[in-house]
């Protein structure tokens, strides 16, 4: 972290990529890196239970959306492995900036679902305070978080500390010009920032091939760095391989691209219908995947799964989502004078006088 | 007290905040080892480092963009976009985001963050470079946007800018660049939502700012030569805008001729006309009279004066209001 930024490394090339060694030609964690990562069974277990909880909660949602307690909810169902993994991975005093689709990692970071939940009920444009989690708002102006990912680490190179920073976004995103002009950037900076692509193969109606040209890890070598695309369905693989890219990220090695190949079960969003642009025949292969089956399969494996784990799991996510429900439905929906308070951290008197006029307006009662 | 330029002004305050706030960072395009294309970041990389005063690539959107990510992380960021019209790649990021992240994060996070933006015409310029694009930003809640006409208030409206918390559109009259006045330095802050008097009169009043305000002084002194005596208000803030004082002139004087370079259409002349119709209505003995280009795009260098406000559209419009 010594280089300074003025004497930006040369990436003519990059020596050969261990983090790519790490994974065969489908991107799965190879046996060799397994042992190697000497991931233990506890964390293999705790990365399957934030999967199972958080799949738990987004079925609660989508039942809190049917039932009219929010306004929209956007399913994760696909993208637990990729989130879960990729968040676990990241040290507690890295950052995260998180894309709309990103509730698992706003769970792993210590968010409280129920006050996660308030963004989807219409009660505030951010739910929580990125210092207390190290976790940026959710952005929905599709790719723009991916540039402030890379001023966040550029940043952190300046104070010359040892942070790396996750970005989430989706494979549309990798269209806009933002997250070329980001990557781009975090290339001429060498900046500390893995970003992590949650390729689901549909842009809401729009599937990957009509969307990207080539390949998302293939761009990375256009700005200097290396890209990888892994099994994004496997939450070993994702996290071994984002825990490497962080590290990497750490020791001033600079920038690094994770394409995770996964797929989006259900609806974009629930506006969304996806019967008028695919089939379930076009969703069932994917289903073979799934994250939470792979997990378990590899527990067993280890002999480190049981019945009595399961179900305790199983209770767990249960007693969370009726916690999330429970804090969503009771959380106070804000007096509409504090909009005025949030604009700005020192407010011209004009607009208090127009806070003041807009509160004196309001139906008597409702102004406190 | 020394002579000097608008420009040397700006590099004055940039190079002071520099020096008092290690938080400050100036970056932009052509902002390092050049000194910015108008000099304003003039020999700041020699003096604070590579580290605090550095050039990006060619993008204007993630310049816009990676203040959002350093303003979180604590910094103070002052960026350049080289010109007007340039900054418009960077619009999304600065309405979505560098405006609404205060809002967006409950107030956790301060954008203390400033954009410079050269800007406005009457230099000869080509297409792009000439443009007065502040009626953008001041429709953007979220932001504060100033502008300075002089070099006094070049320096204390950026020292202020770049010590406040949130984020501040700088624009800075590209025409006055080159304008000089006697200056001790450094000097105090100026208030980001104060209109000057910079000069009074009883007769009428001209709301300027920036590139207008000398065509505004032009036009009063010509007019006070006919025996007319206009007071010339600078806004210097064009968000917020200083009602309280342009009201309490206009108490005074009973008539307003509002002057920009921007288009008259939606401009900024159209909210202080339509402010000072309903809170000085019985007091007017004019309808609010408006000097600005018209609804065209920014016309070539050798026709832009035909455009562009000066003296005797001034007076003409001051005539309006006085034969009214």
């Amino acid at each position: 972290m010594v280089d300074t930024l003025g004497a930006r490394a040369a990436h003519d090339s990059h020596p050969a990529d261990p983090i790519a060694a790490m994974v065969n030609a489908d991107g799965l964690l190879t046996a060799e890196a397994e042992r190697a990562a000497n991931i233990s069974d506890d964390v293999l277990r705790d990365l399957y239970r934030r999967m199972a909880i958080c799949r738990r909660l987004d079925q609660e949602g989508l039942n809190l959306q049917r039932q009219g307690e929010l306004g929209l909810w956007g399913p994760i169902a696909g993208h637990e492995a990729a989130q879960v993994g990729a968040a676990m991975a990241m040290a507690e005093t890295d950052w995260i900036f998180p894309y709309y689709r990103d509730f698992a990692m706003t769970i792993c970071r210590g968010v409280d679902p129920g006050i996660a939940m308030t963004w989807f009920r219409g009660l505030t444009h951010g739910a929580w305070n990125p210092y207390e989690h190290r976790l940026g708002p959710l952005i929905i102006s599709v790719g723009t978080q991916v540039p402030h990912a890379v001023g966040f680490a550029i940043g952190c190179k300046l104070d010359h500390e040892p942070t790396a920073v996750l970005v989430g976004f989706g494979e549309g995103s990798t269209s806009t010009g933002d997250w070329h002009e980001a990557m781009n950037f975090a290339g001429v900076f060498k900046a500390p920032v893995v970003f992590l692509c949650e390729n689901n193969q549909w842009a809401i109606s729009v599937p990957m091939r009509e969307q990207v040209a080539g390949r998302v890890a293939d761009r990375a070598a256009g700005y200097g760095f290396p890209g990888l695309r892994i099994d994004g369905s496997d939450v070993l693989t994702v996290y071994t391989v984002v825990r490497a890219a962080a590290d990497r990220a750490r020791h001033g090695e600079g920038p690094y691209l994770v394409e995770a190949l996964t797929y989006r079960f259900q609806a974009h969003t629930t506006s969304d219908d996806p019967t008028r642009y695919r089939t379930d025949a076009d969703v069932e292969p994917w289903r073979a995947k799934d994250s939470i089956a792979r997990a378990t399969a590899r527990l067993r494996d280890r002999g480190a799964f049981s019945d009595d784990f399961e179900r305790a799991v199983a209770a767990e996510a249960e007693e969370t989502a009726l916690a999330m429900r429970a804090t969503l439905l009771s959380a106070a929906t804000p007096h509409p004078g504090q909009a005025f308070d949030l604009v700005f951290a020192n407010p011209p008197a004009s607009l208090l006088r127009e806070q003041a006029e807009f509160v004196a307006e309001l139906e008597p009662g409702s102004a406190e | 007290m020394t002579t000097i330029t608008m420009g040397k002004a700006l590099n004055e305050a940039l190079r002071d905040a520099l020096r008092d706030d290690p938080r400050v960072l100036v970056y932009g395009e052509d902002v390092g080892r050049l000194g910015g294309v108008f000099r304003v970041t003039d020999g700041l990389r020699a003096e604070f480092g590579e580290e605090r005063v550095f050039d990006t690539p060619l993008a204007e959107s993630t310049i816009a963009a990676i203040a959002v990510g350093l303003a979180i992380k604590g910094f103070h960021p002052v960026a350049e976009m080289q010109f007007d019209a340039f900054s418009y790649p960077a619009f999304n990021q600065i309405t979505s985001n560098l405006a609404k992240y205060h809002t967006r994060t409950q107030g956790a996070c301060n954008m203390q963050a400033v954009i410079r933006i050269p800007y406005g015409g009457n230099i000869g310029a080509v297409e792009h470079h000439s443009e007065s694009p502040e009626t953008y930003y001041v429709h953007t809640a979220g932001l504060k946007v100033v502008t300075p006409s002089t070099p006094a208030d070049a320096y204390g409206l950026l020292r202020a800018a770049i010590a406040d918390p949130d984020p501040v559109i700088f624009l800075e009259p590209k025409a006055r660049y080159w304008s000089r006045q006697d200056l001790d330095l450094p000097a105090p802050p100026l208030p980001l939502d104060r209109a000057q008097i910079v000069r009074p009169g009883t007769d009428g009043t001209i709301i300027a700012y920036g590139p207008t305000v000398q065509v505004a002084l032009a036009a009063a002194e010509a007019a006070e030569a006919e025996g007319a005596s206009l007071e010339v208000v600078d806004l210097r803030s064009l968000s917020p805008l200083d009602l309280d004082t342009l009201s309490a002139s206009v108490r005074k004087t009973k008539r307003a001729v509002v002057v920009h370079e921007a288009p008259v259409f939606m401009g900024i002349g159209a909210e202080i006309a339509a402010r000072l119709m309903h809170d000085l209505f019985d007091v007017l003995a004019a309808p609010v009279e408006r000097v600005g280009s018209a609804t065209v795009p920014y016309p070539p260098a050798r026709v832009e004066k035909l455009f562009l406000p000066d003296a005797d559209r001034v007076l003409e419009a001051v005539d309006r209001t006085r034969q009214y």
